[in-house]
């Protein structure tokens, strides 16, 4: 039971930070993208190529995976961003999909004897969970600081209004383009980077751990939790991760079959479309005038 | 001195030709309205000039540089607005969800001053109250009339050069469309801001204008001064119901 909550909190974790760079692009940007997964899969492979072959430390991995996630973001944003809406929402599956097929055709098996993690001469153990709990809430935090600051910033603000109008965005002399470049190559580092805890808590990586389904759990997670709001994903996180090991929590896989999960996810969506499409929480508004405030200061947004 | 030149401009949607080697030009300090039916190409020649839409053929001028060529169209939207063409598309496009203030301060997006940017806001709300009033309103919450003001406040917070206004009558009641162009008259005076402008109401168009461009299927068919055009026989049979 307890071994299940850490799981759920490690996931819900490594999904968290997947949650914040799809937020950037979806929430911040609105393009709707689906291959979250791709770059979730690009930073787990980085990684354990570049600990397992190269032999470079946990640390020097983590800004690899952002990096070379972030530049294969490039290469497929700046053909793809052209698109926009469904378009966009399936060249983005394609490519998702493309990812994962070219890893599984390299080696089906994937790669697997990691070495592990250290810090300060700790070695984080897949056994000790609360370690790696610790490490990766530490990391939520941080991007969601990160991204809190740039949502609130010159480039959050033009992402903001790109999302809102593009003609209207344009005609204010805000380069559509490159702000949505900026967006999705953000969005696909820090997935990337999601990717590098990943494999650092597994010590394996396998293509079979980068479908379709986990873009569409990284979506959902965003419109869940609430799109454009950094606080909100994070919470959308946690629900889709305890939704998803539900069964094993409560000792129930025998009574709820596996395909449940994907059941409700669906469900989740289309009740959230009708009834709350801000998500739980709902859109947190940019305040650029006001961006200068402690990032804690408490919410006095006048009502409209 | 003309501010914007438009030289033998051609512009095509596929199989369909929207313009043909239209030409003209928009003299500094001047109001010069384009009218036309619907149809007849006044919006994408609008789109043209700011790059929204690739030209077959032709060259558009602004302050003496190509800013649009057939071909190889150098320069993309936002670079057209920096050199000071401020554009209020067709149908306003607010940014619904943010505050009028905010609209503002996105109108002021290539500004680095932030004096300079909180000066011109207040001009704005100065020039037009209701806009002051609802500084801190959704867009969305706004009528028609509000909002085509704010997209014109909005539009003049870079304090542009050339203000190009695509109908910014539509769908709004004749009075509110007099008051909008009473305000454009103004600016035009008080800051002579030069304005072009396409508008389906042709009588108002062409009684603020200096001077007037009649488009008729994509093509340019008369030109003259808005005076003289309103008492064009064939104007005053087209345009205006006579």
């Amino acid at each position: 039971m307890l071994n299940f909550f850490q799981l759920i909190l490690i996931y819900a974790g490594v999904y968290a930070i997947m949650a914040i760079g799809q937020n950037c692009i979806t929430g911040y940007t609105g393009m709707l993208s689906l291959c979250h997964a791709g770059f979730f899969c690009i930073g787990s492979y980085a990684t354990a190529i570049m600990c397992k072959i190269f032999g470079l430390s946990f640390w020097l991995s983590l800004p690899a995976a952002a990096i070379v996630s972030g530049i294969i973001g490039f290469l497929i944003g700046v053909p793809t961003l052209r698109l926009k809406g469904d378009y966009l929402c399936i060249a983005t599956l394609g490519l998702g999909e493309i990812i994962r097929n070219v890893a599984t055709n390299l080696n089906p098996v994937g790669i697997s004897q990691i070495p592990r993690a250290e810090l300060f001469g700790y070695v984080f153990m897949s056994r000790n969970k609360w370690a790696f709990i610790i490490l990766i809430w530490a990391f939520v935090l941080i991007f969601y600081l990160l991204f809190q600051r740039l949502l609130h910033s010159r480039i959050g603000r033009a992402m903001t209004a790109v999302r809102e109008d593009e003609v209207a965005a344009a005609s204010n002399g805000i380069d559509v383009t490159k702000y949505k470049i900026v967006s999705f190559v953000l969005g696909a580092a820090v997935g990337g980077i999601a990717g590098c805890f990943q494999t650092a808590y597994t010590l394996t990586v396998s293509p079979a751990s980068y479908t379709f389904m986990v873009s569409v759990m990284v979506l959902c997670t965003v419109v869940l939790g609430g799109m454009g709001n950094g606080k909100a994903v994070i919470l959308g996180a946690v629900i889709i991760q305890f939704i998803s090991y539900f069964p094993q929590l409560t000792g129930l896989t025998n009574v709820i079959p596996a395909q449940a999960k994907q059941m409700i996810f669906g469900l989740i969506l289309v009740v959230m479309m009708v009834w709350r499409p801000q998500g739980i929480l709902g859109r947190d508004r940019f305040r650029y005038g006001s961006a200068r405030r402690p990032l804690f200061a408490k919410k006095k947004e006048a009502g409209v | 001195m003309a501010l914007l030149r438009i030289e033998d401009i051609s512009v095509s949607y596929g199989n369909i030709r929207a313009l043909s080697d239209v030409s003209m030009s928009v003299d500094e300090g001047d109001i010069v309205a384009l009218i036309g039916a619907n149809g007849a190409g006044k919006s994408t020649l609008m789109s043209a000039i700011v790059g929204l839409v690739p030209l077959q053929s032709g060259t558009v001028e602004y302050d003496g540089q190509a800013i649009c060529q057939s071909k190889h169209q150098k320069l993309t939207t936002d670079l057209i607005v920096k050199k000071g063409i401020a554009l209020v598309p067709e149908g306003r496009h607010v940014f619904a969800d943010m505050t009028v203030e905010e609209n503002l301060d996105m109108g002021a997006f290539m500004v680095r001053d932030s004096a300079l940017i909180a000066r011109k806001k207040e001009e704005m709300y100065d020039f037009f109250p209701i806009l002051g009033a609802r500084r801190k309103q959704k867009t969305r919450s706004l009528s028609g009339g509000e909002q085509q003001m704010m997209a014109i406040a909005r539009a003049l917070m870079s304090s542009p050069r050339l203000l190009l206004l695509d109908e910014p009558g539509l769908g709004l009641a004749p009075l509110v469309v007099q008051d909008i162009f009473s305000k454009i008259r103004i600016i035009n005076e008080e800051s002579r801001l030069t304005v072009f402008l396409v508008e389906q109401n042709a009588r108002l168009a062409l009684k603020s204008s200096d001077y007037g461009y009649v488009l008729e299927n994509g093509r340019i068919v008369l030109q003259d001064t808005g005076e003289n055009l309103l008492s064009n026989e064939s104007v005053q049979k087209a345009y205006l119901g006579a």
